[in-house]
């Protein structure tokens, strides 16, 4: 037993921390979540060629690193902590993971090159109108036999869904409903029929498309109709990496509190002498201390692709969800009026964690998820 | 970051899982996970239990193997726990002697000291008890006023202790005690060993809104210790005092915690019964106390692993008994809502009698559990003061 990163491992989060502070200080994610396209692309290509932060976790046999899922949290949370404006959750933690998990072994040398290389930027397109995250939100239909399938309908909620060059959409066979008769299906950011709208997302720092598809053609991903399994998987993983994400974000309200707790006086002292104020403050660091040991235990369990996967994945989506959002709430609550305003960071911390919890389902779905889950 | 056994790991877990195949039957097997180290629940047996832990090293299992442990790692100590808490075997009643009082010793203790408690904690001779609380230091504990003036050879104790949990099963007591009259607060406190069986000290038991008593106060009219019987330095006890809170605070609990899984799968179980597992609110609450009880099992890991990589207790240890105290007491409201009319009703005894069905000690003994060992307030400001660095309260 072993609950602490390696010495390559906190390495790795040292780069990354590095680069994020210089590359997405808060004066560019200001800049970037006023822009349509939401991500700077000489930072994403830095990305890939400083650090190989795109092929990270992928196989080398595709252009990848082979690092697992506890170096991709690492990154994740770093992200997290600084609201880093770049479509690498859709790209990496959705897409490639959904071509990693349905995708025959030739799709997969086909797709993941060029996301490790930062060349594509990649979306999963799973939910609809309906705003459900299980297989009954999925009704979009997909016909066609062999190769060549057409998708008709409407994806809500694509995360970078207008700016991606390839869209992995998840669709059903006629007739069927439920875990039955799903499938993948690959499409281009330009093909015909296909109709990409920029949504005003109230976290602007995560751009979401709507996308209408009218007779678009596209290549089914590993077997028709057989999805399912790959999508749950791929749901939990990215469950995993949205949880990790969200870690880094608390912390980061957590240090905003207990700075401003120190310096900012009233009443002839430091708010943080007060209990109100330091009770607040003790209740953050618990949950973000147990939401980094839900967090990593799950990245692990990721890692391990183990039967544990299920369940801790849905742990700590539910766990984390609500820690980044008290932690981000009190936040604002303990910088008083300032962290009301437009101008201080609060605000966008925020709205990426009430973003985030309703992201992949809220708590609540993820506790009725996890009750399933472990039987009862 | 690896979580499964390593094979010498996984050799000590057998040995384990085998010692209790041949041990954990007949009355032992009966008794099950029921009480806490603070209970009397079967008491007779569980010390009968105790002392076969004992004589097999299993208590005493993490000190070094020079006075009769098995000097186990961390790692060891959380097989060891998970194990026991899988199998339901008895709640611990060495958790004074043993968890807290024997990490200290081993720390402050001299030689001569080590060698005299260390073997009799092991056989279950001498039990110990807790002296701290005093009716005016509660949260303040620094305010004690039990006296010990040096007399010849030995101490001479007067005052009075309160909350003292097991007193009255206890042949000795750890005890905070002001040994330089001229101070107050934390200066001139010493911590003594004392003798319980003697005319100078009277043990009277507290009742509880459980109906039980296994608090109790302490009264000290010139009780005697030997003047040797001073763990660390005279005048310099509050530092000692105050490891043992870190030891109560940090990994004496965890085998309590550990014992928690069964307690909510029991909770689980009456909801079933109770036909209250359809409810969705219910399931939102059974779903959420399972997650707490595995993230405290991660926790600990995490705890315990920054302990042997760095050396040090990580921030994650100082939220462990404000975490788990406050997720018991949840567990314990979650199951009378799950019990229905049924937890209006206590065992069937007569009238001057009070009896807890198992589910209502749970929630009846976990308001004392956000109390005792530091309040949940006291480890907020030590969360804010010691771990945030925020300013202390003007005092």
């Amino acid at each position: 037993m072993n609950f602490a990163f390696s010495d390559e491992q906190e390495q790795l989060r040292e780069a990354v921390r590095r680069f994020m502070d210089t590359k997405s200080p808060e004066s560019e994610v200001r800049r970037l979540m006023d822009t349509t396209e939401g991500y700077d692309p000489a930072v994403w290509a830095q990305m890939a060629q400083e650090l190989g932060l795109q092929s990270l976790h992928l196989p080398e046999s595709c252009g990848g690193q082979g690092f697992t899922f506890v170096e991709l949290g690492i990154v994740l949370e770093e992200m997290g902590r600084v609201l880093l404006c770049a479509p690498y959750f859709s790209t990496v933690c959705l897409a490639a993971n959904a071509i990693m998990n349905a995708g025959t072994s030739a799709q997969q040398q086909a797709l993941l090159p060029g996301i490790a290389s930062g060349e594509t930027i990649a979306a999963l397109a799973f939910t609809e109108p309906n705003g459900r995250w299980d297989a009954s939100g999925i009704t979009m239909e997909a016909k066609g036999s062999g190769d060549a399938w057409t998708l008709s309908g409407t994806k809500m909620f694509v995360i970078d869904g207008h700016t991606a060059a390839t869209i992995v959409v998840a669709a059903r066979q006629a007739g069927t409903s439920g875990e039955d008769g799903i499938g993948f299906f690959v499409v281009d950011g330009d093909a015909p029929g296909l109709t990409r709208a920029p949504l005003a997302t109230m976290d602007q720092t995560r751009k979401q498309a709507r996308l209408d598809f009218d007779g678009v053609q596209a290549t089914p991903l590993g077997e028709p109709g057989q999805g399912w399994a790959a999508l749950s998987k791929t749901l939990d993983q990215a469950a995993v990496c949205l949880a990790n994400e969200m870690v880094g974000g608390a912390q980061r309200v957590l240090d905003m509190s207990v700075e401003y707790a120190k310096v900012r006086v009233q009443f002839g002292r430091p708010i943080g002498s007060f209990q109100a104020i330091k009770h607040k403050c003790a209740d953050m660091l618990l949950e973000v201390e147990s939401s980094k040991s839900a967090a990593y235990y799950a990245a692990w369990a990721a890692a391990e692709d183990n039967e544990e996967l299920p369940v801790v994945a849905s742990l700590a989506k539910a766990y984390c969800s609500d820690a980044y959002f008290h932690a981000a709430a009190e936040n604002i609550q303990i910088h008083g009026g300032i962290g009301f305003t437009w101008e201080h960071p609060a605000h966008l911390y925020f709205k990426r964690a009430k973003s985030s919890e309703i992201l992949l389902g809220d708590a609540t779905y993820h506790r009725e998820l996890l009750a399933q889950r472990i039987g009862i | 970051m690896d979580f499964r056994d390593s094979p010498a790991e996984a050799a000590f877990r057998d040995e384990i899982r085998t010692w209790l195949d041949e041990h954990l039957t007949g009355e032992f097997a009966a008794v099950g996970g029921q009480g806490g180290p603070a209970d009397e629940t079967s008491w007779d047996i569980r010390v009968e239990w105790e002392k076969l832990l004992g004589k097999d090293r299993w208590l005493g299992l993490a000190w070094p193997t020079e006075y009769g442990g098995r000097g186990a790692s961390f790692a060891e100590q959380v097989i060891f726990n998970e194990e026991y808490a899988t199998r339901s075997a008895p709640a611990r009643i060495s958790f004074f002697g043993e968890g807290l009082f024997a990490p200290t010793l081993l720390a402050y203790g001299t030689e001569d000291q080590k060698r005299r408690f260390l073997p009799k904690i092991q056989s279950v001779e001498e039990l110990w008890c807790q002296g701290y609380s005093e009716p005016d230091a509660g949260s303040d504990l620094a305010n004690v006023q039990t006296r010990g003036v040096l007399d010849g050879g030995q101490w001479v104790i007067d005052g009075q202790k309160v909350w003292t949990t097991l007193a009255h099963r206890a042949q000795w007591c750890f005890c905070v005690t002001r040994t330089d009259p001229a101070t107050s607060g934390h200066a001139g406190l010493s911590y003594l060993l004392i003798p319980m069986d003697q005319p100078g000290v009277e043990v009277r038991p507290l009742r509880q809104m459980t109906g039980t008593a296994e608090f109790n106060e302490v009264f000290f009219s010139d009780a005697r210790t030997d003047a040797s019987n001073v763990l660390g330095d005279v005048n310099e006890g509050w530092r000692v005092a105050m490891a043992t809170l870190g030891f109560e605070r940090g990994t004496a609990f965890l085998s309590q915690q550990l014992g928690f899984q069964s307690e909510l799968a029991a909770v689980i179980e009456a909801a079933r019964a109770s036909r209250t597992l359809d409810d969705p609110l219910v399931r939102q609450e059974l779903a959420d106390s399972y997650i707490g009880v595995q993230i405290m099992r991660f926790n600990g890991m995490r705890m315990l692993t920054s302990r042997v990589t760095r050396g040090v207790l990580g921030p994650e240890s100082s939220i462990g008994k404000l975490y788990w105290s406050t997720w018991h007491r949840t567990l314990g409201e979650r199951a009378m809502r799950v019990l229905g009319p049924a937890a209006m009703l206590v065992e069937d005894h007569p009238p001057d009698e009070y009896v807890l069905t198992e589910l209502e000690r749970i929630f009846m003994f976990s308001r004392s559990e956000t109390i005792y060992a530091g309040s949940s307030e006291i480890q907020r400001n030590i969360i804010g003061e010691r771990v945030l660095g925020l300013p202390r309260e003007p005092r």
